[in-house]
């Protein structure tokens, strides 16, 4: 049987909330029984968007991770219910009955990714649903995979192991796999997201003027261990990227042709520009 | 489902389908072009092939069409102000104060025409005074230029001309360095997306952000071509003190100068070229004059001071090296300016002097041979394969008044007198007044140089308002003088007619609620504006044209404004005259009729179907904006409005040289002695900026840039699901603000944290927001989108209040630019701020 999953690239997200905003289109004032009832006006977000920004002032980016309800194949959510309140679908797809999920705050709280919203006027667990009434009604995407403008959120089904061999040569990796419930929802490009850089500027001082270096050499050392190198950029720039927050004292050493070496500690808790290091 | 009905729509962001059940609205999606439609255009670069996505790709904007349509904020009745009373006591000096009661359609336009005849023939026609905003619907017959205009126009009345809000400098300045003034200052960007893929190496973005402003109509169709241009390699620069949108995805490099130095920042880049010899001699030497003049004031010959990168890094506060590795690497590949083409207007031109900026951008990419391959003035939204010979009219293509190319009897308007909008509340308050320019022209370079005066002599001052659509408190300047003219008795009467409850609606005496574009019909082209964004459908990737459907029945009360205006005709006495027997389904064939679709589709078939895709004929030839000029060819684009197209001069620029200028032969002509645009331009101090005496007591510059997530005032306020998006307003304490974003170390100095609520404040006004803390932000400026929705004084009537609705535009200065150039100016503002007690 073929089961759905999102494919999700965190570097194709621009932020421009067509997936968060064509959900509240979808789902507000609208109810889809037996699968969901309608969305309240304000505050649940079935297509969340969290934000991340690394770095400083001038060297930053952002990354926008878009989070639905991860179908997972061994939810907690399934487990915590009463009455089969939440049940997975042949297709992969888990569905919360607004009916029988009545008074069962526990399936909010039991989600890790806080991906189940509680409505408190109908007393009922919430969530997406990958549309299923329309691909039910033959729509072959749900509302948020169509608006997307750039193909940062995909569909597709598959078998199990077509599934499996998508996943292994896209490198998808799911979010939060420490909490072992096997997600439909994989991600490329997650360092975006979660991972962090250390970055800096080269430069040096002759004659009384600042200059960059462009083509120094920078190394990341951890422990004493090489960890990446790389050679500063036209505008002495370089940035090591893909590194773990919060994992301790790096050195870097940087080195120009006719300059003395230059080394700098760096303990890293999150994404750092270290600015402008003068050689 | 399978009582749902399908119609289709189109918005300002993109079409749509509607689905309706029961007469009601279930869901609005972009629409998906099929099987059936016309193949998209392919492009070869890099060794691969692009090709666009096979639907709508919309404006996030367009997503909340649903919540606007059913919005709380919907006018649902005619309204009268409890204390106007026309026959007695009118209450002016309570407007934004008093409230409003329900009155019957009959009464409500039986009191605006009878007002409307006792004006007229007490004053004369020119004493009423109206205008419309831009796009709080779309359609080309039931809307502002159509209907609004046709109706004002047919009486007569005293216009308001529009300034060119979005690209001032472009319009003021570029224009009198490369011409393109029929595109008011933006150049022709026909065919640069494949010239780019295939012949870019850099694009250089500087104070664009494309993602956000989206060639202004085109939704997020042009998004994916940035990507296509990262996976092929080539680098994006972006210079703006804002860490924006599209550089935070897709920028190699954040250059962020302090706002209104950036024409220091491009002199150094000529600076350096010269120095270092790296500019293209041949076409600076064949294709442009006053260079000489020009390389002698760089060098510092003419007074002294080099322009080097260290002079500029001073102004900026960006560092020399930078801006010397800037330039080198420019001169070095083949680089797009991403600036000043439709969508990227950029912050750096609406400013003091914003004119010398967009004239140095210009130059700068003369001195790189513009048109060369892969070189030009890109915004890098538009600009796809685009069949020009297919003709479908966008709604300014018979200039104000679209229903005079279907009508069998024109009209014009006899009346002579003009308002300038940047100017209207002092016109109203303390005339006369006095402006150089016929602003929003695009018929020559003169026109910038004729003198207005208002209230022109022989005629009456306005005393009735009749405000259609939308509201200008967000997008103006200094926008509590608005408040205070609306309270003035000499506006003996004052209506809004509108959708929706917009910032001046509360200031009126009679409130007319119209529909939206889904209960009425019309037709109209994705993004085809006409006029002077000539082919504006180039910054979608394919050309689609609607029938726009009629959804639902108007809602509550309200009626399409061709019949409030019908009705309103009719009770002047010019019924008639107004609609020509026409329904507005009538003039949707006639255009129907005039365009080209009838080549390929039956009136009956597109109506059902409800829209058509443009084909690409088949043996589709390229014609890069500006390659003519660059290889000494006659112009070859499908730029229709340029003068000197297929004459003797066609050769030519629109400049009066046929040449680039770097020392302006028009404005040399018309004001040598004007040293707020000099003919050679350079960079000027702000006349409010980071070095100003006024900085000592507002040490923070305001940047209000075009809003990402609507457009100017529209969908903010009146479109629930909107406010849920943190980049755009955020829920606290019951209700949404604007976001102020500022860099953590100004909101340690002032004890703000994130997510505060805070007042930005200065001699202005002051307004309420929360705090977005923020590396994103260059230390010393802070930033919030103009265009709120919302202008919520916390003592309702009282223009010096405190707004809570984030309308920043109350703060922003009113002096126009330059002395001669009226453009707006809002980025050249100062303010403090501080964490709002209790």
């Amino acid at each position: 049987m073929d089961k759905w999953i999102f494919i999700i690239d965190v570097e194709a997200c621009e932020d421009c909330n067509n997936c968060f905003l064509s959900c509240k289109d979808e789902y507000i004032d609208n109810d889809f029984p037996p699968y969901s009832i309608a969305q309240p006006k304000h505050g649940q977000r079935w297509m969340n968007i969290e934000r991340k920004e690394r770095g400083q002032c001038p060297m930053v980016d952002v990354a926008f991770l878009p989070t639905p309800c991860m179908h997972c194949d061994n939810a907690p959510c399934i487990k915590k219910a009463k009455n089969g309140a939440v049940y997975k679908s042949n297709n992969g797809i888990v569905i919360i009955d607004p009916d029988k999920a009545r008074g069962q705050k526990d399936i909010v709280d039991a989600c890790p990714y806080g991906a189940i919203w509680w409505n408190e006027n109908k007393q009922v667990a919430q969530k997406c649903t990958m549309c299923v009434h329309l691909l039910n009604d033959g729509w072959k995407k749900p509302r948020c995979v169509q608006s997307c403008p750039t193909g940062a959120l995909r569909f597709v089904s598959g078998e199990d192991s077509a599934i499996a061999q998508i996943i292994k040569d896209e490198k998808l990796e799911p979010l939060h796999p420490e909490y072992n419930a096997k997600p439909r929802v994989y991600y490329k490009n997650l360092y975006r997201f979660n991972r962090c850089f250390i970055g800096g500027t080269v430069a040096v001082q002759k004659k009384g003027v600042t200059d960059c270096v462009e083509g120094a050499m920078v190394t990341l050392y951890k422990d004493s261990e090489k960890v990446y190198e790389a050679i500063t950029d036209n505008y002495g720039d370089f940035k090591f990227d893909n590194l773990e927050e919060n994992s301790g004292k790096y050195r870097l050493e940087i080195s120009a042709r006719s300059y003395d070496k230059k080394t700098i500690e760096v303990d890293l808790i999150a994404s750092i520009n270290v600015g402008t290091i003068m050689l | 489902m399978r009582a749902e009905k399908v119609f289709t729509n189109l918005t300002n962001g993109g079409p749509v389908r509607v689905y309706v059940r029961d007469g009601k609205i279930v869901r609005v999606r972009p629409l998906e072009l099929d099987e059936s439609d016309a193949a998209s255009w392919r492009i070869q670069a890099g060794g691969r092939q692009f090709s666009p996505l096979r639907k709508a790709c919309v404006a996030p904007f367009t997503m909340v069409e649903k919540a606007r349509i059913y919005s709380d904020a919907r006018l649902k009745y005619p309204m009268i102000r409890e204390d106007f009373d026309p026959a007695g006591q009118r209450n002016p000096q309570n407007r934004g104060r008093s409230g409003y009661k329900r009155i019957s359609w009959e009464e409500a336009l039986d009191i605006v025409a009878g007002e409307m005849k006792r004006i007229r023939e007490t004053y004369g026609p020119e004493a009423i005074m109206s205008r419309a905003s831009s796009h709080h619907n779309w359609g080309n017959i039931g809307y502002r230029t159509s209907t609004w205009a046709r109706f004002f126009n047919l009486i007569g009345f005293t216009d308001i001309l529009d300034n060119p809000d979005s690209w001032e400098g472009w319009h003021w300045g570029a224009t009198h360095a490369y011409g393109f003034f029929w595109r008011l200052g933006m150049p022709e960007q026909y065919d640069l997306l494949a010239d780019a893929l295939k012949n870019t190496d850099l694009v250089v973005h500087w104070g664009n952000d494309p993602d956000s402003t989206r060639g202004i109509y085109g939704g997020q169709e042009s998004v994916i071509w940035r990507y296509w241009l990262r996976e092929l390699g080539k680098r994006q620069i972006f210079i703006d003190p804002f860490c924006n949108y599209t550089a935070t995805i897709l920028g190699d490099k954040w250059i962020a100068p302090r706002p209104g130095t950036d024409a220091a920042m491009a002199e150094a880049v000529a600076h350096v070229w010269l120095a270092e010899g790296t500019y293209d001699k041949e076409y600076v030497s064949s294709r442009t004059v006053g260079f000489e003049e020009f390389e002698r004031h760089i060098l510092g010959q003419e007074d002294g001071i080099p322009r080097t990168p260290e002079w500029a890094a001073a102004i900026c506060d960006v560092p020399a090296y930078t801006i010397k590795s800037l330039a080198r690497e420019w001169a070095a590949s083949r680089t797009m300016l991403a600036a000043g083409s439709r969508g990227g207007e950029s912050g750096a031109c609406r400013q003091a002097y914003g004119t010398e900026w967009a004239r140095l951008m210009v130059l700068l990419q003369a001195m790189q041979g513009l048109g060369k391959p892969g070189v030009n003035i890109w915004g890098t939204t538009m600009g796809p394969p685009y069949n020009a010979g297919f003709n479908f009219p966008g709604y300014s293509s018979f200039g104000p008044n679209f229903l005079n190319g279907f009508a069998r009897k024109t009209v014009e308007n006899p009346v002579k007198q003009r308002i300038y909008r940047l100017l209207v509340p002092e016109a109203i308050l303390e005339p006369p007044i006095h402006w150089l320019g016929q602003t929003f022209c695009g018929q020559s370079l003169e026109q910038q140089f004729i003198p207005y005066t208002y209230p022109l002599p022989g005629h009456s001052e306005v005393k009735m308002f009749y405000r259609y659509g939308g509201s200008f408190l967000g997008t103006m300047t200094g926008t509590s003088r608005w408040v205070k003219m609306y309270q003035s008795p000499k506006l003996e009467f004052v209506v809004n007619q509108d959708v929706w409850w917009c910032t001046e609606t509360g200031l009126a005496d009679i409130i007319l609620p119209a529909c939206s574009n889904f209960e009425r019909a019309d037709i109209g082209e994705w993004a085809q504006t006409g006029g002077y964004t000539h082919h504006g459908s180039n910054a979608c990737n394919h050309r689609v044209i609607v029938y726009q459907q009629q959804c639902i029945e108007p809602l509550y009360e309200s009626k399409s404004d061709y019949r409030i205006f019908s009705e309103l005709a009719e009770r002047l006495g010019v019924g008639e005259e107004f609609t020509e027997g026409n329904t507005p389904e009538d003039w949707v064939e006639k255009v129907f009729n005039y365009s080209d679709l009838p080549r390929y589709i039956s009136f009956e078939e597109f109506r059902k179907k409800g829209y058509f895709i443009v084909p690409l004929p088949d043996d589709y030839r390229p014609t890069p904006g500006l390659r003519w000029f660059y290889e000494g060819r006659e112009c070859d684009t499908p730029d229709h409005f340029n003068p000197k197209r297929n004459t003797e001069k066609g050769k030519e620029l629109g400049t009066y040289s046929g040449k680039i200028e770097f020392v302006s032969r028009s404005l040399k002509d018309h004001l040598p002695e004007d040293e707020e645009r000099p003919p050679l331009p350079r960079y000027i101090p702000s006349w409010e900026g980071y070095d100003s005496k006024l900085a000592e007591k507002y040490p923070l510059q305001l940047i209000t840039p075009h809003p990402r997530y609507s457009f100017h005032t529209h969908h903010d306020a009146n479109s629930s699901w909107l406010g849920e998006i943190p980049g755009h307003r955020v829920f606290k304490e019951g209700y949404y603000w604007r976001p102020v974003r500022l860099h953590p170390s100004e909101a340690k100095k002032r004890g703000i944290k994130d997510g505060d609520i805070v007042r930005l404040y200065n001699d202005r006004g002051s307004v309420l927001g929360i705090a977005d803390v923020t590396e994103r932000m260059r230390p010393g400026v802070v930033h919030c989108y103009y265009g709120s929705g919302k202008y919520d004084p916390l003592e309702p009537g009282n223009p010096a209040s405190t707004d809570r609705g984030g309308c920043v535009a109350i703060l922003t200065p009113a002096r126009v630019m330059s002395k001669n150039a009226p453009g707006m100016a809002p980025n050249s503002c100062l303010v403090e701020i501080e964490r709002r007690e209790g």
